[in-house]
Order: structure tokens, then C-alpha cells, then sequence
């Protein structure tokens, strides 16, 4: 789980929204992304932030196409993200419609979501425990 | 959830008065020690430190090419740093090119490269731009009366962790035998950010 991702590799964040902070932003969650690079490492601010002790961990620089985040749009927004936010896209996607699909295909029919539930028992949130 | 980044502005200002002054009581720093790290460091922070960066990576393209490559490695050739803070923050440098525009924002908060770019404008920390920029960069573009040729890729970077962002715009035509200061000057703020030409 920790295995850093490489540039070009396909993510899906988060679907969680937690009480606590968070600096995944919402606009960019469960969303399919591409990784740019990676940044650098660092302790995960869910973490920090509850003063719970967090190790340093991969930041990405993650590029989202706008029709992906909002359903339409040309251009693209990159996110930089923990990699806690982070898992491998191949199991999410293989129920898409699509990659940049409509958000409104995505949420509702479930497809995404039940996929995403089959991948790896990466924790239930965004992997807070056990990091 | 990143409520701690927009209270109000007024009850954060208090909170670090609160700590300030524990931290003075207990003798963990000195009275005058922060106001003159922070006149210090407010002192340099400029966006004429962004300008001649752009200026040198418009003369010298192996700068440019060192500048994109790792940006805080390549200050120092100009005797600045990403180091005014706690920590250094590591820079990305995004180059405007004929076919790809960027723009910069943070939407969490209001992350900005302060030492390259002076105090942020209000505009940056506001709601809207924050939370339109990402939605709609080319029609928050035209309301800064930029209008983006539609053939320009838009790229917006959101400074959602621990790099910060700096756009390096392209040259402007007509600027050829130009020295370094005078292309400088032709460098704003806006342009720095991406919401304006160069």
C-alpha cells in the first residue's frame, strides 16, 4: 500500500468525508486522475490535525480533467494529494462507462462505487489507520 | 472537512494573539523577536523577486530549463529562496506556452509563493475565485478582461498541500535586445498568478 505511485499511473481519491480536516478537497473526491509526479513526503494533515502520529508519506501531483471533476469543461485541474487519498484506478474503472464519464453516470447507478468496494481492503476511509 | 481555513478572519487574528502572547509569557520567544522576522521576511517578499526570475528564464534558457526542472535548486542563482518560513516550501514553476495557459489558486486556503510574489491580493483569498477558478478558469479569465484564445489548453493548479506555484508567462513578442531589468518590468503580478498577459 505504501509502494510510491509513478507518473502516469491512474488513481481514484477518496470517496470518504470526514469530520475532521482533510485537504482532500471535495470537489476532487472519487474522482479517476492521473499522477504527474510525486513531491515530496509528508505527514498526512487528517492525521496532524487530531495530533495522531503520522509518518511521512508520498504528496502527488495529480491531474484531473474538468469533465471528470464537473461534468464539463476542456481544461484540466491538478490536485496535490496524500497518498493515503489515493488508490490504484484499474479496479475502479473497470465498471465505468468511461474514464472522464458524467459524474451523474458514476454516482447514482453505483457502478463505481461497488467496483471500488471489490479492490483491496485499503481501510474504509482514505486509510487513516494503521499508516 | 477544511473549516479551520475560513473562519473569519477576525477570530483567527485573535487565536494568534492568544498564542503570541503565551509563547511571550513563557519566554519561548522574545516580544520584538517575531515582528522582526516577519518585517524581515515581508521586506523581501516582492513580486519583483518573481519578475526577475522570468526576465532571467526569457534571456538564459538553460536557467529556464533548470528553473522548471527544480525550482528551489535554481533560486539561489539569483540570491533568492522559498525559504522565509518554518520550512522551505518546495516551488513548481509552470511555463504559459503557445498551446497551454496555467493559473494558480489554492482552494483550501490561500497558499501562495509570498517571498516571489509579495502578500497575496484579496482577490486570491476570496470565495469565489477560489471556489470558481477551478469550476471555470476561462470565464474567471475574461471577468479579469483576459480573454483566453479557446485553442489554449487551461491548466489550474490547485496548491492543495506543500508545493507552491509560480506561472512563468511567455515572452512577449517585440521584446528581443531587451535587458534583464527592463523585461522585469514588464513582468506584473497577475501575470505571475495567470489571470493576465505578460
Amino acid at each position: 500500500m505504501t509502494e510510491p505511485l509513478r507518473p502516469g499511473d491512474r488513481v481514484l481519491t477518496s470517496r470518504a468525508d470526514p469530520a475532521h480536516h482533510t485537504r482532500l478537497p471535495r470537489y476532487a473526491r472519487g474522482a479517476v486522475g492521473t499522477v504527474v509526479e510525486m513531491q515530496g513526503r509528508h505527514p498526512l494533515p487528517d492525521l496532524r490535525s487530531r495530533r495522531l502520529p503520522a509518518e511521512p508519506e508520498p504528496v502527488y501531483t495529480v491531474a484531473f480533467a474538468a469533465s471528470e471533476l464537473f461534468g464539463d469543461g476542456d481544461h484540466t485541474v491538478t490536485v496535490d494529494l496524500w497518498h493515503s487519498y489515493l488508490r490504484p484506478a484499474e479496479d475502479a474503472t473497470a465498471g465505468r462507462p468511461a474514464p472522464a464519464g458524467p459524474p451523474a453516470t458514476a454516482g447514482p447507478s453505483g457502478v463505481a462505487g461497488s467496483s471500488g468496494m471489490a479492490g483491496p481492503p485499503v481501510t474504509a476511509g482514505n486509510g487513516e489507520e494503521e499508516r | 472537512m477544511s473549516g479551520s481555513h475560513t473562519g473569519p478572519a477576525a477570530v483567527i487574528a485573535a487565536q494568534v494573539r492568544h498564542v503570541e502572547a503565551l509563547l511571550e509569557q513563557r519566554g519561548l520567544v522574545d516580544a520584538q523577536e517575531l515582528d522582526r522576522a516577519l518585517e524581515a521576511f515581508l521586506a523581501r517578499a516582492s513580486p519583483a523577486n518573481g519578475a526577475r526570475i522570468v526576465a532571467r528564464a526569457w534571456l538564459d534558457d538553460e536557467f529556464a530549463v533548470r528553473l522548471l526542472a527544480d525550482a528551489n535548486a535554481a533560486l539561489p542563482e539569483l540570491g533568492l529562496s522559498m525559504g522565509g518560513g518554518l520550512q522551505e516550501q518546495r516551488l513548481r514553476v509552470v511555463p504559459n506556452t503557445a498551446d497551454r495557459h496555467n493559473v494558480i489558486v489554492c482552494t483550501l486556503c490561500s497558499c501562495y509563493p509570498i517571498a516571489l510574489l509579495g502578500p497575496s491580493p484579496t482577490w486570491y483569498k476570496s470565495e469565489a475565485y477560489r471556489s470558481r477558478v477551478v469550476r471555470d478558469p476561462r470565464g474567471v479569465l475574461r471577468e479579469f478582461g483576459f480573454e483566453l484564445d479557446p485553442a489554449v489548453q487551461v491548466s489550474v493548479w490547485d496548491a492543495s498541500a506543500e508545493s507552491r506555484y509560480m506561472v512563468l508567462p511567455q515572452r512577449p513578442a517585440g521584446a528581443d535586445g531587451m535587458t534583464e531589468e527592463s523585461l522585469a518590468a514588464l513582468v506584473t503580478r497577475n501575470g505571475l498568478i495567470g489571470v493576465a498577459p505578460v
